[in-house]
């Protein structure tokens, strides 16, 4: 890694600086495009008090799953619980606190944040749990809530399918979700990807997410486990 | 009769109208895209980042980067987009999807709808649907008359938290097609063999019943 090289060889490298009570943004949507060395890597480092903001927490046993199989989440921020078990355990006991987000505002919260806008109105969630104690204000004869973004997360962790030395990124299908947006929102943007290419190879009108975004870029392995196989009949 | 969940889907895939753009919720609603008719050409959007839904893959297509809004196997269909989750959700709080299809637990007379908790024994998260009540022209809901206990879910007021206020338009149940204007729900069609008098009792918000009130036809 020097000038503009963004490529680390090792998890050790990629997640370097990763310490206790830090806040994590993490990409994918279900089971699709997540970053799941990255994430074994945090696992396996034993950091405690996460606060880890990520539509899902994974399934029991896989992604953020294994994070909160170690309890090493002390506030998960996401959109959809689903039947992942544990997850609604440790909501419903309290044991770990959970910021429910509607995912249009989560997508958009994050946006902003890396975008450098505090704050927007929005429509969704107005006379719901979710807007009391916020600000509302009437645009136009309707009522919108007003949502802030985040801080900038000490560490995003995002997968996408190609990047080049310079850490501009290339998605592919709908493993993009979250991770665009999460590459924009992070102080150290680190890209798991399944290839890492020569700088000027990519073609630039086709770049999804420009590299001054990304810190560290390591090519990961994927088990790219599926949650549920349908298949026509 | 009841309707199946399969037949709930079939009367509401008679609500697509030729170049609709439309969002699909999980359970019923994903039912409603077998029965797209065939003279007609829709597209599904799929929140987490598809617009141009296909049919489920082969064994040999399956693909895991490629998955609905259920997170199921999917396949994009001739013509489709891929897109990050700010733009999804931008297309849907924009107003640029014609229609939304949903479940819920309950709906009410005011419209609102609640889908995503029950306080202390079930927690789903909103996913999707709050952006997505909020910003359809065109919100059904299609979901069973009654819970699993008999209890309607049409109701005066919701007892559960809430989805979206004010946004049901219209709901189909195995039982019903309801329309929700000036402020209570209209009984416009009856399921086959299904009774007016039927519907009134297994309903605990008052009905008005259609002067054009007829059975469904499929």
């Amino acid at each position: 890694m020097s000038g503009l090289d963004k490529v680390v060889t090792s998890y050790d490298e990629a997640l370097n600086g990763l310490t206790d009570n830090m806040l994590l943004m993490v990409g994918g949507f279900g089971l699709c495009g997540i970053p799941e060395g990255l994430i074994d890597k945090v696992a396996a480092t034993g950091v405690k008090g996460l606060t880890c903001i990520s539509n899902n927490a994974g399934v029991d046993g896989f992604g953020l799953g294994k994070l909160l199989e170690k309890r090493q989440i002390k506030t998960m921020i996401g959109s959809y619980v689903g039947e992942n078990k544990l997850f609604e355990e440790l909501f419903l006991s309290g044991e770990m606190e959970v910021i429910l987000t509607p995912q249009g505002t989560l997508a958009e919260k994050i946006r902003a944040t890396g975008a450098g806008i505090p704050g927007f109105y929005t429509a969704t969630g107005y006379g719901t749990k979710i807007a009391e104690g916020k600000e509302t204000k009437e645009f136009d004869g309707r009522m919108y809530v007003l949502e802030e973004a985040y801080p900038k997360a000490d560490f995003a962790l995002v997968k996408a399918w190609k990047a080049d030395r310079y850490g501009n990124l290339v998605f592919r299908k709908t493993a993009r979700n979250f991770n665009s947006m999460i590459a924009t929102a992070g102080k150290c943007t680190v890209v798991e990807v399944e290839e890492i290419v020569e700088a000027g190879e990519l073609d630039p009108d086709l770049i999804h997410v420009p590299g001054i975004y990304v810190h560290r870029v390591i090519k990961g392995k994927f088990e790219k486990r599926i949650e549920q196989r349908t298949v026509k009949s | 009769m009841s309707l199946s969940k399969e037949q709930i889907a079939q009367r509401i895939a008679q609500e697509l109208k030729d170049g609709y753009y439309v969002n699909l919720g999980i359970g019923i609603p994903t039912l409603v895209a077998n029965y797209v008719p065939k003279n007609i050409e829709i597209m599904l959007q799929s929140e987490n980042g598809l617009l141009g839904m296909g049919e489920f893959p082969s064994d040999d297509q399956v693909d895991p980067d490629l998955i609905n809004a259920g997170k199921q196997t999917v396949t994009a269909s001739k013509g489709a987009a891929f897109f990050d989750s700010a733009e999804s959700f931008a297309m849907i709080r924009g107003g640029h999807v014609d229609l939304t299809v949903l479940g819920a637990f309950e709906v009410d007379v005011k419209g609102n709808l609640a889908s995503w908790m029950i306080p202390g024994k079930l927690i789903k998260g909103m996913g999707g649907a709050m952006d997505l009540v909020a910003g359809a022209e065109n919100i059904i809901v299609a979901m069973t008359h009654a819970n699993k206990h008999g209890v309607s879910k049409i109701l005066n007021k919701c007892s559960l938290p809430l989805t979206g206020v004010q946004c049901v338009k219209k709901v189909v149940t195995d039982l019903a097609v309801l329309e929700l204007k000036d402020g209570a729900f209209h009984l416009m069609e009856l399921a086959p063999e299904v009774t007016a008098e039927e519907v009134v009792s297994k309903t605990e918000a008052p009905l008005v019943i259609s002067d054009q009130l007829k059975t469904m036809s499929f």
